[in-house]
Formats: C-alpha cells, structure tokens, sequence
C-alpha cells in the first residue's frame, strides 16, 4: 500500500487544550480517506498540518515523501498539494466574482492567460457554475460556494486533496452533487489522493478507508466495513459511538418519542404569506404554516435558505415586509413586550454571555425575565439540575464545550417557563452523542409539559424526530407533512431521498446549478505547467495586488473613508488648528481717566490684535469677567497716572492675564509687549529732550518663508504629512489583518505565493490609494487654502511617493503581528498619531525636542517629510536641500519591508 | 418604572463583568488614563521650551557674549555659534528656529551712539514658538542691552511708563497640569466612545443583542444600561487620574473644585457615550466602527479647543463646534479646574451639554432596532 501522509507522535495543543495527543497514522495514496469524529477533536488541526498550513509543534509529518518540519520542502510539494478549510467558502474572497476567484488562484500558480481562460472554463462548466460566472461569492447558496472553493482548490491539479468538512450546512441535493463532483474528478485524475473530514456517517459510508477520532486521539482506522464489524453495528454511527470510551458513552441512550397528544385550542403559531426582501433579494417568500400547541414542527433546509429570516420574524427581530405571522393569536410585533414573556428563543450561533459564568447567565436571564427576586435562586439551581449543569455552573460560558453550551442556551431559554421554544439550529456542530442528549430535553419539553417547539436543523435524523416538518428551499416552502407523509409522497426509502426529490423538482424550473456537462472535457495533461518555484514572481506578486484592488473597489465604506476621509480631515485640520493672534478679548479698568491715561490706552485700541470689551469699574467686574472668560486679559491704570507722567515719575501699568491657557497668555503677554514698546517710543520721539537717550540699536526680526507669519503656510504641509502617515498606515494594516480576520490568509500559507510577493501585492494597490489622497491633498492645499508650492515641485511629487511607500510599508509592518482589524486600527493610529503630531516638527521644530523625543521622530518617516513638505511648499526649496530627507524615507520604508517580512508568518502557528 | 430601573442596573452590571474579561480594553483604560496623561502633559508642543537658538556672532565684543549667555533654559537651548554662510542652510534644514546676527563693531558703535541693527532671524513656519520666542528674545535682548548701558553709565534712565503684567490663576504660567488636565479630557471623549460604541457592535457581531430583544426589554433599557456602566468605568478612572496622576505624580496645581469638575464630567458622559452608540449604530462592523470613531474622534481633539484656542478658528466652524460636546466640555474643564468657576458660569455649557446629549441619545434609540440586523463580518 503506498502512503501518501505519514504522521508520527504528533502532538498539539492550543492555549487551554490539547487538540492532538501523540497521534500516529499513515494515510493511503490514490484512496479517499475520511476523518470522522465530532468537532473539536483535532480533525481541522490534523488536516493543516497535513497540508503545512499550520507549523508542527511535536511530532512528524510526512507528505508525498516529504518531512513538512522543513520549509525547503514546503515549498517544493506545497503546489501538489490542494487544501480547503472548514467553513461555507471559507477560502473566497465574498466580493469577487465567480470567475474571478479561480481567475486569482490560476494566477498564483502562474498559468497564462490562455491556460486560465481554458481551466476555469472547463472547471466551471464541470461544477456547473458556469452560468454564474460574474456572480459575487456572496450571493452563492453554500452548496455553490463549496463547489467553488473546490475550482480554486483543483485549478493546478494537485496530486493531494485535502477538504476539511466541505458539506456542512450543505443541503443534500448539493451534497450529493458534490460528492459526484469529487468522484468525476478522481476517475479523471488517477491517482489522486484525497483526505476529508466530515461530521456525516453516511457521507463517511461511501468512503475507502475511515480514521475515526476523538478527543486529539485515534480511536480506530481502516474501511468503513471494517470498523463496523469491529464494533458489531450495522451503521456507521452507532459504530463510532461504540467506539467512543465508557464514559462518553454511558450517557447515551437513543431517543424515543411518545405519540403526542392531540391538543385542541388555537394555534401556538401561524404564519401567513410571511416575505422579506433585503433590496432585490427575496430571502422568505410567502410562507405560511400553522403550529398546534405542544407540537414539535421541524424546518429543513440549506444554510441561507431563509430559515433564519423565518424565525427571526417570528421573534419579532425582524419586520416582515409582506404578510403576517401570529403566536398565539398575536401578532408578532417587536413593541409586543408581554408576548416575549411566553417564548423563548435560542439562536443560531451561541449567543449568551461568553464572559459570564454558568449560574451568571441563567440569573441575568431570570432577573429580565421579572422572576420574583425570592424564586430566582431555586429557579436557576432547578435549571442547572435538569440540564445537567451542575459541575460547571461557576465555569465561563467561554470555557463550555460545544454540546454543554447548548444545553446552557436551552436552559436559558426557558428559565421563565415559556410555552413556546424558537430553536435556530441548535444542534448544529454539536457530536451525536451531545445531539441525542439535546433531544431528549426536548421530549421532555413537548411531551411532559406541552411546550410547543419550533426548530429548524439540516440533520435528517432529527428532521424524522418531529411531528410535522417543512421543507425549505431557497427561501420558499417546498413542502410540509408528517415526515412518513412526505417519504410517501415521494416514494421514497428515506427522508433525505424525499427531500433530494423536492429539490430536483424545485431546481428543475430554476435552472439552477443542477445542470452539468454530459461529458467531461479531455485532460490537456501536456498543456499543464508545473508552477515555477522562483524565489520571487512579479505575477503572483501581481495576483494579490489586482485581487485586493478588486476588493477595495467593491467595499463602498472603504473607499469612502480612504477618499473622503483626508479631505474632510484636511478641511478641518486646515481651518481648525491656527496660532494666528487677532481679536484678542481685553477690557480696560482705567481708573485715572486722564488725556494721559487715554493716549497709553488708544495704542492698544488701535491693534488689529486686540479687540477692546466694554470698560471695567472695579476688580470684582474684572475678576468675574476672566472667570467666564469673556477676557483674555484686563489693563489696569493706576490713579495719578497722567500726573505721574507729567512729573517724570515713571508709573505702573498692570496687565491681568488668564493664566488657564500658558501658551495663549504668553502670546497675548508678547504682543502686549509690543505695543507698550511702541508707544514708549513715540513718546521718546515726541519729546526732543528725550531724543538722545533713544536706543540707537533696533533688533530687525524677519520671519523668515513666512513673512505674514500665517498658520496656514505650516499648518496645511504638516496636515499633509499627518494624513498620509495615519490613513494609508491604518488602511493597510487593516487590509493584511481582514484576510487573517476572514480566513483567506489560508491562501497565502497554502500557496506558492512568497512573503515579498504577498507583501509587495498586498502594499501596492495602498500606495496608489495613498497617492490619490497625496494628489487631492496638494490640490486643496493650493487651490482652497491657497498655500502656493514656492519650492520645487518635483521635489514634494517624489517625496509624497517616497513617504507613502514607507507609511504603507509601516502599516504592513503593524499588520505582521495585529490580529484584528479593530486592533490594526488603533494600534496602528495609536503609534502613527503621535510621532505626527508630537514627534514631526508639525508645531514644534523636532529641533526642540528633547533627546527621547528626538529618537521617535528618527524611527518614523513623518519629521522626514515635514521636511519635504513644508520645505517645498513655504520655504522654496529644491532637491538638493532635501537630500538627507530623501535618503532617509528610502532607507526607513526598507527597514520596514524587511522587519515586516521576517515578522510575517508563513504557517498557522 | 420600578421594572425599568431594574433592568438597566442589571444590563449594566452585565456590563460590567464583560468588560472585566476584555483585557484589551482595560489595558487601554489604564494606559489612557496614566501613562498617556503623563506623556502628553510632559511633552509639551505649544510654548516656549527648549528652542533651538543659533548665533552669529561677527562682534565678539563682551556685550554679544553678554546677549548670547542671556537666553536660558528651559525656554532656550544653550545657543550654537555659527557663521554667517551657515545661516541659510542650517534654517533651511530647521536646524534652529531663531538665528541671531549681531554684526562686526557692534558694541562700539553703540557706545558712540552710532545706530546699529541686531538681525533676528525666525524660521515663522514653527507656529508653535515663533511669535512668542521672537518676542521673548526681543525682550532679553532690549534687557540686556539697557543693563549693559546702565552699568556702564552709572544712571537709570527711566521709561516713561512701567508695565507689570501678572497671571490670574496660574501665575507662573505653568504649562504641566493644563496640558495634563486637556490630555485626560480628550482620553475622556476617546474611551468614552470606543466604549459604549464596541460593547453594542460587540453584542451585535456576538448575536447576543438579538438575545435581549426578543426579551422583555425596551432598547432604550439597553441604551442606558450601557451607557451609565460604561460613563462609571470612565468617571471612576477619570477620577482616579486626576487625583494621581495630574495632582499626584504631575504634581499641578489645582485651584478648581475637583467634585464639581466630577460632576461636570458625569454630563458630558451622558452626552458623549450616547454619541458612541449613535456612531455604533451608523456602523455595521467593529472595522467600520473603528474608523468611524477613528475621525469622529481626531476632528473632535484638535478642534474643541483642547489644542488651539476656538476664537482662532473661522467663525462658520466656531459655530459648527458649538454642537459638538467636547467643546463645551473642554471650556468647562478649563473653567472649573483652572478658573475656580462655579456652576452658576458654566451653566450655558451644561445646559448644551445635555441637549445635544438627548439629542444623539434619540437619534441612537431611533435607528436601534433598524440595525441589529444589519451587522456584517
């Protein structure tokens, strides 16, 4: 038997758990092998390290012949190999087209023009995707994102495919065209190895050869018939629970359900020609059922088939745009607070308190819900008990595994004893055993104390449990009976053949995806490259920086921001902040009023700096007036003020200054200074006998670049700079974070693409955002603020492009170790916006900082282009005075391309 | 009512314990409210301090010398000499803001009483210093220059008017625990904001917001549990900073009262974390949210007054300002702490305050319900 994977004593642990405990295994070439297990047993953690994805902590991996420790070897079997993570369409990029997702993977791997065009189009028409080739990701069904990601995977025939769950939350038309899909494929490509995970027995049925897992350990391998005569079972489910250690399974025992009790009465829920459109999309369209009381109604369908929406109108969460729905009699409005009291809702994802514990959880519940204070501490230990909480109830809800945090959610749900449960799929994810446990609650519930239960799941099995189920598809009801009702109608063997039939049908008028070529095109084997291993090629380089364009184009708060997000801000600043002195706020308390008293005070009248209040009469009137800082400062002239003149006996003036603002109270102190400077040498001019004495030295003060000493000529350079180091800085560090965020970073770790390609493909497309800001930041700076370019023009053109490459290049460098966007995003503002404002000579020369300071304003390219900036625009400089400038910026954007490369992870740690 | 009550104080300190297992975010408040105050208030960007200062000294007389030995610190760098050919270059460069000349035979020529011209260069793009110091420097030099004469004359001549200016409320013009003070207001608006705005998106992107809406609770409930857990964990740590770190570890001098200022700040949090969960309902994702506070927030530090004084700014964005809150609270800010204002002052800005506050708190309640169902990842 050849071997394509070997794994020996391979270990891995996450922060709080052990995801594989020294697993061994050899996996067999040209076979389709499966993992199964419940989720969180290591399956997902197995396959990356499979595929390299994700580095090896313990242990060895051998794939195609290859130790995967070794990135050397990485790189040679890496593009053998094909890997698709777990989730709907986790490797897509949602707002790119159809085509234009293969299209980006065809480019990785370096195929021409020609050979792309020719691929994907066979690959499309092989999927039958091909009639959606222009649509956007997003608004594929998840049967049709998974048939995508496979296109991606497939597009340079690798000789390993590894899929990590490819059909959950698939619906089973979808499904089984998948597996038809994947079984073309291998007949087509002999040899092919492929290695699946999956949570799906039956699915599992049909494979060659079965790892069953559990708990980071190998529970068994080998074929599936094997495994079952191992156990003793006839299926393969009940095989994999025989398989599972005692205690796991003690607790198991299957569910029964009693016959229910026909209840009379009025109907629990009833929906009639309920519709919701989101714009164009018709997510629920017109449907309608009627629930009894004590009934468990079951809703079947798809991932985004308008389950959802259903029960999110029902809850009130959402307004239907047409038709209506009634819970007991009554309308479901949001504004109905009363009626929440009778329901209780479990969504989709957990949703409680992740941050509070068990016993926190059911008491917030408890206390909203209006329990009387007394009963709530019975109430929330009778909870715990029923749904065996007990030895977790101080434990966070964080720390839970899956199945007990649904039973959590369940518990909470009906804390308040509701007489209606709305259950958003929630055993979704949870392993069998967890699953039947849920099941059993819910019995207990519906039977035992007439609750009626409103559940949507894409588990047959569960489906069967209910008394009357709906079958939804595409956000229609494509049937709704008993479920032996609809096997029958049918005739069908089993539920999930019944409900492949409806689907057929539904498609059939549809045109939708069901549609393949009858005959798979033959295998241009010859005209296949294989990828070229240079350490550097533009074109992949080129493939993640148009990929990125692409999705920056179509994300219209992005671009918003990156477009409009200077101008405003360049506006504001470019007003806002000025030293400018005009109208300074004074008021005179002139307690003299002599012709003497009054010429002293007209100089200050007379200035365009100051701007004169109504007088003062005493020091109360003036200490209040400062206080309500209705004055910057007060003037006060002695009595026997002109007399004191006359008589040559030199009197004091006193100036009040608000202190509360040191730098305002200074400015205004200088020009005070200067105007009593001014009219002490009129007076010396005036009076010949004096004329003499005056000082024959005047100290000639230029404002040199800036003879007006206006703001704006600083204010709107240094505004330049601090823009373009703050958003293109932010924006590209948040743009490498999103695809970590997103999952697509898989990409880059599962393809030939090199750090310096990514990088360089990630930064450009910024670069050039960032030279638009540059362009329109420069055109307002001359044409609204009216600040010319007195200097070289050229100069400030190649410094903008020079500064933006390295702020982009610093936001690269953020983004190496930021894990969430909203992290990238202060983190990164957080560090430019102070060396900008602080640190760049925007108000204080870096001349004047102190040494500390000064090493920031070094390490960051904006004192850099302060320079640049403001010596092209106010101090008419050229080139060559800026050379240093220059030379610097370069250097700084290398720094950072080659910190940010030796940052940047090639593997999931 | 009663039930009402109940429940934001429940909600709230739902809230609370969240926010004790978010370690980014108390991270955050920490370093907002000490390490960050103290930096800002230390590194000063406006005023006097530190200048560089060049001098061309072609007299090499004792009076230049005299004039060079004048300009002290901190306001001034101990002076560079350099050449006149240096001049253009070293400006150019911004190697030093103020470059004195003082040209060959200066001192005899003022001791015949012939005239003669003291050039004092400013590079006027550092709009921080350049008025001020050029003023300060005309000033030590018209000093220096007239005690040179006196000690050499024997007589004083007496200008025919002195002038005594003094600083009310802060007589030494002390710069510290202003810049300290306006610091922890801005890091007020900031965290304020990313609070109450990232606890709601946070429910929204977790789905627990579905959770309370399909139970028996109204949004403004939800609204206000929000925000008064989330003003407590600001004003507590407001508090604490003031009293530390700016009286404390600053060691500035407060002549204001300190409870009013508290209360003050307990208005304008009503105003500013009802701001945050207007702009979080604008948002559909913590990224979006992020860069929307991001600009809310810059235009609101460098334009409230907090940096440049608001009288400087054209009138038309004076007035635009006049709806924000921060500008209000910035002025009282200023006033309680620095001018011993009383309530019976700041009235007109409380009053504002809580209006424009009611007013995002409506907006923010109306769109509520419309986008707990717009959330995308």
């Amino acid at each position: 038997m050849k071997i394509i994977a070997r794994v020996a004593e391979l270990s891995h642990r996450y922060k709080n758990s052990v995801a594989l405990d020294d697993v061994a295994l050899e996996i067999p070439a040209g076979r389709m092998a499966g993992l199964i297990g419940p989720d969180g047993v290591g399956k997902s953690t197995l396959l990356a390290l499979i595929a390299g994805v994700r580095k090896i902590q313990y242990g060895s991996v051998q794939v195609l012949g290859r130790d995967m420790h070794r990135g050397l070897n990485r790189m040679v079997v890496g593009p053998r190999i094909a890997y698709m993570p777990q989730g709907l369409g986790r490797n897509l990029y949602m707002t790119l087209s159809v085509f234009e997702n293969v299209d980006f993977f065809g480019r990785l791997f370096g195929h021409s023009k020609a050979q792309r065009a020719w691929r994907i189009h066979e690959l499309l028409a092989a999927t039958g995707l091909a009639p959606f080739a222009d649509r956007p990701a997003a608004k594929l069904s998840g049967g049709m994102k998974q048939k995508l990601g496979l296109c991606c995977a497939l597009i340079h025939d690798p000789d390993l495919l590894i899929l990590d769950e490819p059909t959950t939350g698939v619906d089973p038309l979808s499904r089984r065209q998948f597996w038809q899909l994947i079984e073309r494929i291998r007949g087509r490509r002999e040899g092919m190895s492929v290695i699946v995970a999956t949570a799906y027995m039956d699915e599992a049925e049909r494979f060659d050869w079965l790892v069953a897992m559990d708990a980071g350990k190998v529970l068994a391998s080998g074929t599936p018939a094997e495994l079952k005569s191992r156990a003793g079972s006839d299926s393969l489910e009940a095989a994999f629970i025989s398989l599972l250690p005692v205690e796991k399974r003690g607790r198991h025992q299957a569910v029964t359900i009693p016959p229910r009790q026909a209840q009379s009465g009025d109907a629990a829920i009833e929906a009639d020609g309920l519709t919701r459109r989101f714009g164009e999309f018709v997510a629920v369209d017109r449907v309608s059922f009627r629930i009894e009381r004590g009934e468990i109604f079951g809703f079947l369908g798809s991932n985004g088939c308008g389950k959802t929406t259903t029960m999110k109108m029902l809850t009130g969460l959402l307004p239907s745009s047409a038709g209506e729905a009634r819970l007991f009699g009554q309308l479901a409005d949001a504004r109905e607070v009363d009626l929440r009291r009778r329901v209780g809702y479990m969504s989709q994802a957990f949703s409680l308190y992740s941050e509070l514990t068990v016993r926190q959880n059911l008491a917030l519940h408890a206390r909203i819900f209006q329990l009387p204070r007394s009963q709530i501490e019975a109430r929330v230990m009778e909870m715990v008990e029923r749904f065996g909480l007990t030895e977790v109830i101080d434990e966070l809800a964080e720390k839970l595994p899956l199945g007990v945090r649904q039973r959590l959610s369940l518990a909470v749900a009906v804390i308040h004893g509701p007489e209606m449960l709305i259950l958003d799929e929630p055993t979704s994810g949870v392993d069998p055993v967890a699953r039947d446990q849920f099941w059993q609650l819910l019995v207990q519930l519906s039977r035992d104390e007439g609750v009626t239960i409103f559940i949507s799941t894409h588990f047959m099995s569960e489906a069967e449990r209910c008394d009357r189920i709906s079958l939804m598809h595409a956000g229609r009801v494509l049937a709704q009976d008993t479920p032996p009702a609809l096997i029958k109608a049918r005739g069908a063997n089993n539920l999930e053949e019944a409900f492949i039939d409806y689907l057929e049908e539904a498609a059939g008028d549809n045109v939708v995806e069901a549609e393949t070529p009858p005959q798979l095109p033959a295998q241009h084997g010859a005209s296949q490259p294989r990828p070229r291993n240079a350490a550097f090629d533009p074109r992949r380089g080129w493939a993640y920086a148009r990929r990125e364009s692409l999705e920056i184009a179509r994300d219209p708060i992005r671009i918003a921001f990156a477009l409009l997000g200077p101008i405003i801000l360049m506006i504001a600043f470019g007003y806002g902040i000025t030293f400018d002195v005009e109208d300074i706020d004074y008021a005179v308390l002139d307690r003299d009023q002599t012709p003497e008293s009054r010429q002293y005070l007209e100089n200050f009248a007379g200035s365009r700096y100051f701007k004169q209040g109504p007088p003062l009469h005493d020091y109360r009137a003036l200490d209040d007036r400062l206080r309500k800082a209705q004055l910057t400062f007060a003037i006060e002239i002695p009595p026997g003020f002109g007399k004191a003149i006359k008589r040559g006996r030199q009197p004091e003036v006193g100036i009040w200054l608000d202190g509360t603002v040191p730098f305002r109270a200074e400015t205004a102190r200088g020009y005070i200074f200067g105007v009593h400077q001014s009219y002490l040498e009129q007076q010396l001019r005036s009076e010949p006998g004096h004329s003499r004495q005056a000082a024959p030295v005047t100290i000639e003060t230029r404002f040199r670049y800036n003879q007006d000493f206006k703001s704006v000529y600083s204010i709107v350079p240094g505004t330049i700079m601090m823009l373009l180091i703050w958003i293109p800085a932010m924006m590209t560090a948040a743009g490498v974070v999103r695809e970590k965020e997103m999952g697509s970073i898989t990409n880059f770790y599962a393809t030939p693409v090199s750090g310096l390609e990514f990088l360089l493909g990630k930064q450009f497309p910024y670069i050039i955002i960032a030279l638009i800001n540059f362009a329109t930041l420069v055109l307002l700076a001359v044409v609204l603020f009216e600040v010319p370019i007195k200097g070289s023009g050229a100069a400030l053109l190649a410094g903008g492009l020079l500064y933006v490459i390295a702020t982009t290049g610093l936001g690269l460098l953020m983004s190496s170790f930021m894990k969430t966007q909203i992290a990238a995003i202060f983190g990164t503002a957080i560090i430019t916006t102070v060396p900008a404002i602080s640190f760049a000579g925007l108000f204080a020369p870096v001349a004047s900082l102190t040494p500390g300071a000064q090493v920031f304003a070094q390490i960051f390219p904006s004192s850099y282009f302060q320079q640049i900036s403001l010596g092209t625009f106010t101090k008419s400089l050229g080139f060559e005075s800026l050379l240093f400038n220059f030379a610097m910026i370069a250097l700084l954007s290398f720094i950072y391309l080659v910190l940010g490369l030796t940052l940047l992870k090639r593997q999931e740690q | 009512m009663k039930r009402c009550l109940g429940n934001i104080f429940q909600l709230g300190i739902k809230e609370l314990f969240s926010l004790r297992y978010d370690p980014v975010m108390l991270f955050l408040i920490v370093y907002m409210f000490s390490f960050s105050v103290m930096e800002e208030a230390q590194n000063a960007t406006t005023g006097v301090v530190n200048a560089a200062v060049a001098i061309v000294d072609e007299d090499r007389s004792q009076l230049s010398r005299r004039i060079g030995d004048a300009l002290l610190q901190p306001q001034f760098q101990p002076p560079v000499a350099i050449t006149v050919d240096e001049i253009n270059a070293s400006m150019e460069a911004a190697r030093y803001t103020f470059v004195i000349d003082i040209p060959p035979g200066f001192q005899a020529d003022l001791m015949a009483g012939r005239p003669t011209v003291i050039q004092l260069n400013v590079d006027a793009t550092a709009m921080g210093l350049a008025g001020t110091g050029a003023a300060y420097i005309q000033q030590i030099i018209s000093e220096e220059l007239s005690a040179f004469l006196n000690s050499d004359r024997g007589v004083e001549p007496l200008a025919v008017v002195d002038i005594v200016t003094r600083a009310r409320f802060n007589p030494n013009l002390e710069a510290t625990g202003f810049q300290g003070a306006m610091a922890l207001t801005n890091n007020i608006t900031m965290m304020a904001i990313l609070l109450t705005g990232a606890a709601l998106i946070r429910e929204r992107e977790h789905g627990t917001i579905e959770h309370l809406l399909v139970m028996p609770l109204r949004p403004v409930e939800i609204i206000l549990a929000k925000v008064w857990a989330n003003g407590l964990v600001v004003i507590l740590a407001a508090t604490l900073s003031l009293y530390l770190v700016i009286q404390g570890a600053l060691g500035a001098a407060i002549i204001g009262s300190i409870p009013l200022y508290i209360f003050v700040t307990v208005v304008y949090l009503f105003s500013v974390t009802s701001l945050g969960i207007y702009l979080a309902t604008l948002a559909r994702s913590m990224p979006q949210f992020g860069l929307l506070a991001m600009i809310v927030f810059v235009m609101m530090l460098l334009l409230s007054g907090a940096h440049t004084p608001l009288e400087s700014m054209p009138v038309p964005l004076q007035m635009i300002m006049q709806l924000v809150p921060s500008t209000h609270f910035v002025s009282m800010a200023q006033a309680v702490l620095f001018r011993d204002a009383s309530v019976a002052v700041i009235w007109p800005n409380l009053l504002a305050t809580v209006a424009i506050g009611a007013l995002f708190f409506s907006a923010a309640l109306l769109r509520f319900r419309k986008t707990v169902t717009l959330t995308q990842v």
